[in-house]
């Protein structure tokens, strides 16, 4: 049991670390010094010297890497070059865009898939279960900037229910509410058609079995069966399918970021790219990394409460 | 299955068509001719530049199909023999390195890593492909290594050991051709998967780059005119659903026709 959790935890850090080397190493391929591009063609080369070395981009590779990690594990993300202020005040400010974003659709993912997913289960073969697959495949189908789009089409421009895009802050958490949902929606139809499906077939696996057939022998009834021993051993390939999700929840929220024009994590990389603000792309791209790396990592320990089995 | 056959027959015919032929020239702009309604000479109408729609949305397929088709290819070449060589070495450190080197790809959040190395790189169709391909690998590595491994094991392979074939040779003379269909299987999800990562790069303009149509890129443009010509925003968007499903459909026809242990609990 020690040795097993030690040897994940090895695991972690490794893949952590290897992610860290990736994501730098490849800014370095980035073409052009970000000091001169700051600084304009005209820039004095004392000038331009002087400001590489404000923002440590003096020094070989490796003592400029063990910088950048060190920096993070002491909270430290660097200096925005456009900003002017520390990345980690930047991200401190999205994240509170974000994080909601992503928890909230991963709420509305589970809160959709699994009574669909019941149903679907429950209703093999049924009228129910043929729409819920028809609909989870077309669900699947739909990329999530375009379904954000169609929701904005309808809610917004339409409706005039919520706002199309724009995040008021948090000062009224009502008002942030809603302009978050449309974009959580839209994350959480994909995700939520997968998790319904592999929730139903996990299901039906169990259902199969001979202690499900035993409970009912015993006078459980169809409800309870389902719900006290299917749900349970459906557990595992769901929990699975949910840690990946939040990776791809993660991903997504960049992407739908731009759909809504919410200040969130997103955008701040995205800016960071077009404006080569290369720190910010860097560090915040390490933080999402880090974000799902983790995220898995704390999936398999779940398997481990989940399934008894995998304890060993 | 059938609907996803014809669904996917239809988008590759008119990427196909579109090498050769397409209604109009999408790269001449004219903007006496812009959003039209759709007529006998604009099936579809035109958009915010005069272009042919049912023109835009052939050329767009075919950058989709050409993009994603190219990114499948990366993780077949590349993952199928990575699998295949951690299989015929079970166990060894080359199965750990490969198996390792996979959980670890597998870590990372695909779409934002991809999103990098198309900002760092350039945003062009090439960069995009690469990006995508590059995820691919593991998922065909492990596929290769997850149907190889319990083929090992058979009467007819020990048979080819006795007689002196090396790894490799069984590798391929043996255990590709008895895994070739959950890779034809695979091959079509990770498509559809490819056009929809496509759609988004393109969409955040980090896809081909205009005069190239794609379907990623149409929606960006139409975002800023959703409120009064939504047809430019539905119509592209409608076109990937298309594509996606017909394939997903198709994938899922191909698992349960090649798969006889399905075939009993199809849907």
């Amino acid at each position: 049991m020690l040795r097993a959790a030690l040897s994940r935890a090895l695991s972690l850090l490794l893949s952590l670390a290897v992610a860290s080397l990736v994501i730098f190493l490849m800014l370095q391929a980035v073409p052009g010094d970000p000091a001169a591009f700051m600084l304009g063609l005209n820039a004095a080369p004392d000038t331009v010297a002087a400001l590489r070395a404000e923002l440590g981009l003096e020094g070989g590779l490796v003592a400029r890497y063990l910088d950048w990690v060190g920096g993070m594990l002491a909270g430290d993300l660097g200096t925005s070059y456009t900003y002017r202020v520390p990345v980690a005040e930047l991200v401190a400010e999205r994240i509170t865009v974000s994080g909601p974003l992503a928890l909230y659709a991963l709420a509305l993912t589970v809160i959709i898939a699994v009574p669909v997913g019941l149903l679907a289960a429950s209703r093999r073969g049924g009228p129910a279960d043929w729409g819920v697959m028809g609909a989870t495949q077309l669900g699947i189908a739909i990329p999530n900037f375009w379904f954000g789009m169609l929701l904005v089409l309808v809610f917004a421009v339409t409706l005039r229910w919520v706002p199309a895009g724009g995040f008021p802050g948090w000062s009224d958490p009502l008002a942030a509410l809603r302009s978050l949902t449309l974009p959580a929606v839209a994350l959480a139809l994909p995700q939520a058609s997968i998790l319904a499906r592999v929730l139903r077939s996990a299901l039906l696996d169990t259902l199969d079995r001979d202690y499900i057939r035993t409970a009912r022998a015993k006078g459980l009834s169809r409800r309870a069966v389902v719900i006290r021993h299917g749900l349970r051993n459906a557990a595992i390939p769901v929990l699975t399918i949910l840690g990946l999700q939040l990776s791809f929840l993660i991903a997504g929220v960049v992407v739908i970021e731009n759909v809504f024009f919410l200040p969130g994590l997103g955008r701040l990389i995205f800016q960071g790219i077009t404006q080569r603000d290369l720190i910010v792309v860097q560090s915040v791209t390490m933080l999402l990394v880090f974000t799902v790396i983790c995220v898995s990592f704390l999936v398999e320990i779940a398997y481990a409460a989940a399934d008894p089995r995998l304890r060993a | 299955m059938g609907i996803g056959a014809v669904l996917t027959a239809i988008f590759a015919a008119a990427a196909l068509v579109s090498l050769l032929w397409v209604p109009h020239d999408v790269t001449r702009l004219d903007v006496s001719q812009r959003l039209l309604a759709p007529s006998a000479a604009h099936p579809l109408g035109t958009d915010h530049f005069g272009r042919d729609m049912l023109s835009m949305l052939m050329e767009g397929a075919r950058t989709s199909i050409a993009v994603a088709l190219v990114a499948v290819g990366i993780g077949v070449a590349v993952g199928v023999p990575l699998g295949l060589w951690a299989a015929a070495k079970r166990g060894g450190w080359v199965d750990e390195l490969i198996m390792r080197g996979n959980d670890l790809i597998f870590a990372f959040p695909s779409l934002v890593i991809a999103i990098l190395i198309t900002a760092v790189f350039g945003p062009s169709a090439l960069n995009a492909i690469l990006a995508i391909g590059i995820f691919n690998i593991p998922v065909f590595a492990r596929v290769a290594r997850g149907g190889a491994l319990p083929l090992w094991t058979l009467d007819y392979v020990m048979a080819a050991r006795v007689a002196g074939k090396g790894r490799a040779r069984i590798s391929a003379e043996h255990i590709l051709p008895n895994i070739a269909n959950l890779l034809i299987v695979q091959a079509t999800i990770q498509f559809s998967l490819g056009i929809l990562a496509e759609a988004a790069l393109s969409y955040l303009g980090l896809g081909a780059q205009p005069p190239t149509a794609s379907w990623g890129r149409m929606l960006a443009d139409a975002q800023t005119m959703i409120y009064t010509e939504p047809q430019l925003a539905i119509l592209p968007g409608l076109a990937i659903v298309g594509m996606v499903l017909g394939l997903n459909l198709l994938g899922d026809g191909l698992r349960d026709a090649l798969d006889p242990r399905l075939r009993r609990r199809a849907l």
